[in-house]
């Protein structure tokens, strides 16, 4: 696999342009590329708003409606967060991304031993419902949706969600969640998994099922590419990734018995825009343009509505750099340009402080802005794709469609997906590139400003989000008081549910919502899967 | 440096529940091509998990990969048991998120080298060449 590179001769003249995905890139293009890739607008592009999509999932684009935007936000305490909620909806954003803490995410309550340290540093520590009521306290559930950074306990903190939203007064068939839950990424990229790689899928059916069921507006699955990106992979291993993954999920809701058109329209995706901007661009209209045919050809998915593509494309977190971390502002810019022109449905931009640690409010307020002003003050409203129709854009559209469709090749002819991730071979694919793009880096061949190249300039010191301690210790103690106050006895009953139907390969989610409801732990309800799944053995990285 | 000399084993280790390891992974993909022998802990690991595993594999040199801004107690806890279990023979590193300011206090805590995240793999590599301390 190559590194995105520029040939020069001895004039600094550039004699070839490479893509990371493998395209070559030539001076010029014309109508002859476009015949010679056999580019046909019906086939390949069509209007925006009909099959394959790859002008976007809309007729009408933005100007029906601009995109959602929802930084990542979470901090601390429960109180904290909730603040941070308010004070970002005030400020106009849209939706709500919760961040939460690592022992959240790795299903341990504040008090555990290997909480010590990590509570609340990178987002909000939950441990039973009451830290649920207190971050959602007024906060209008049937009107602002809300992603939930959280993947190896999704289910459980999707049934929490539930029933805040229960406890609030709220319909579950009003509310809209929209939990990160792609395991099969974190085992890539991320790496906060818990459970085996069956164990962890099937939970993900459980989701996917119950949503269908009980909380038609919640988007139950978010398919990652994005942390596949940043862990190294190219642009068209990304997109080849997410939706080999998309499709395991498939596969094990359909083994269920369901009409994959009953429960894939809410499928979700979040990709990665940092790279070179046409590359980018070309990913996500092929994207949309395979994972349509995907759902029409492999799976007859029979809704128009349950062909989209929607996604977060956003983040770029790995383009930003720790050297003059003020680049990081524009870089951002440009990356949210990227989107806008790739018809995102929702954004959300890395603030420029996100090498060092989780943003300042300041950083994620410029954030915040530079998605604003790309809709109402520059024009990304006024016409949808409106790169459509160039012979550059085209003809590398196309080719990217291809690049996707040999990596998926690579996954599927080594057993597919989940045997790749179980045996490690995909997590190694995505190592070596990771190796290659810092080698890239090193030689000079990948050009990164004031890391290889303009050095010179001020560097400085990011204002850093710092931990406290006396947060920690008060989640500890507010979870020492739930503790105290709720019946034990209807906690021991609810446990002994969720274990029975684990046991017997039921669809737990009723079980932990009445888990919830009764004021058990994530630690407790973690621990029932820890017992009966076992945790997930990393495969070696040689 | 010659080919007939132990080679240098190294345990690149992510303590914590941290899951970014693309970094750590880099680095020990470059300390593995550049002829030292590499242990990746995988992730998750307790610092007693990382000090058995440096003991059992006798290795030369622990490279801590810390993202999280966790760094001084974890590197402090893991000094700790370094001095209990007498292995103070083994080179300490740390690399990942680290502020620059920081940067004395880990060496006042025992630390040979800080690495931060952007810091040259053949500096890395340099570095270990030079200091380790052979048996």
């Amino acid at each position: 696999m190559a590194v995105a590179r520029y040939i020069k001769d001895e004039k600094d003249q550039i004699i070839d342009v490479i893509y990371e995905s493998g395209i070559h890139v030539k001076p010029s293009y014309s109508p002859s590329d476009l015949a010679a890739i056999g580019f046909d607008y019906e086939k390949d592009l069509a209007d925006p708003g009909n099959y394959p999509y790859t002008r976007g999932i809309h007729p009408l684009g933005y100007r029906s409606r601009a995109w959602t935007t929802r930084q990542y936000t979470g901090f601390g305490t429960p109180q904290e967060t909730n603040e941070r909620f308010k004070l970002m909806i005030s400020h106009g954003q849209t939706g709500l991304n919760v961040a939460f803490d690592l022992p959240t995410q790795m299903g341990y309550d504040s008090d555990d031993e290997m909480a010590e340290g990590e509570v609340g540093r990178v987002g909000m520590a939950v441990d039973t419902l009451r830290d649920f009521e207190i971050a959602f306290k007024d906060i209008r559930l049937d009107k602002i949706g809300s992603g939930l950074t959280i993947n190896a306990v999704a289910s459980i903190m999707l049934a929490m969600y539930q029933a805040v939203a229960e406890k609030y007064g709220y319909d579950p068939k009003v509310i809209s969640a929209t939990p990160q839950n792609d395991i099969l990424k974190e085992m890539i990229g991320r790496g906060a998994w818990i459970f085996p790689v069956e164990p962890a899928v099937k939970l993900i059916g459980d989701t996917i099922e119950y949503s269908m069921k009980v909380l038609p507006r919640t988007n139950p699955v978010s398919v990652c590419g994005y942390h596949i990106r940043e862990s190294g992979a190219t642009p068209a291993q990304e997109i080849a990734f997410a939706i080999l993954i998309a499709n395991a999920y498939i596969d094990n809701v359909i083994a269920r018995g369901y009409d994959v058109d009953d429960f894939v329209g809410r499928f979700s995706f979040n990709l990665n825009v940092f790279g070179n901007m046409w590359e980018q661009i070309a990913k996500f209209r092929a994207a949309r343009k395979l994972w349509a045919r995907n759902l029409k050809e492999r799976y007859g998915v029979k809704k128009p509505q349950n062909l989209f593509l929607r996604g977060l494309f956003g983040g770029g977190g790995y383009g930003l750099t720790k050297a003059q971390p003020e680049n990081n502002i524009m870089r951002g810019a440009y990356y949210a340009l990227v989107a806008a022109l790739s018809g995102a449905q929702t954004t959300a931009l890395c603030s420029y402080d996100e090498a060092y640690t989780i943003p300042t409010p300041h950083s994620a307020l410029i954030s915040l802005r530079t998605l604003q002003l790309l809709m109402d003050e520059v024009g990304l409203r006024d016409t949808v794709d409106p790169l459509a129709g160039s012979y550059f854009i085209e003809t590398i559209t196309k080719q990217m469609e291809q690049k996707i469709e040999e990596e998926m090749f690579k996954i599927e002819s080594y057993g597919g997906i989940i045997k790749a991730v179980a045996d490690g071979y995909a997590q190694r694919m995505v190592a070596r590139q990771a190796y290659e793009v810092e080698k890239g880096i090193e030689s000079g061949e990948l050009l990164k400003v004031g890391v290889n190249i303009y050095k010179e300039g001020e560097s400085m010191e990011v204002e850093l989000h710092e931990y406290n301690y006396e947060s920690a210790e008060k989640q500890i103690e507010s979870l020492k008081q739930v503790k105290r106050e709720r019946s034990s006895s209807e906690v021991a009953r609810t446990l002994k549910a969720l274990e029975n139907a684990t046991r017997e390969g039921k669809n737990v989610m009723p079980y932990l919502v009445d888990c919830c409801k009764a004021y058990a732990t994530l630690g407790e309800m973690t621990g029932v899967f820890r017992q009966i799944f076992g945790e997930f053995q990393e495969p070696s990285l040689f | 440096m010659g080919d007939n000399e132990k080679r240098i084993k190294v345990l690149i280790a992510k303590p914590g529940l941290d899951g970014h390891d693309r970094g750590g992974k880099v680095v020990a993909q470059a300390l593995k091509e550049a002829g030292m022998e590499v242990i990746y802990s995988g992730l998750h690991r307790t610092i007693d998990q990382i000090i058995n595993t440096a003991i059992q594999e006798d290795v030369d040199v622990i490279g801590l990969s810390i993202m999280t801004g966790a760094h001084i107690p974890i590197t402090q806890k893991l000094m700790e048991k370094i001095r209990q279990k007498g292995i103070t023979d083994k080179m300490v590193l740390v690399g990942g998120v680290i502020p620059s300011r920081d940067i004395p206090k880990l060496k006042e805590i025992g630390v040979a080298g800080v690495f931060p995240g952007g810091t040259p793999l053949a500096e890395t590599i340099e570095f270990i060449k030079n200091n380790v301390k052979k048996a």
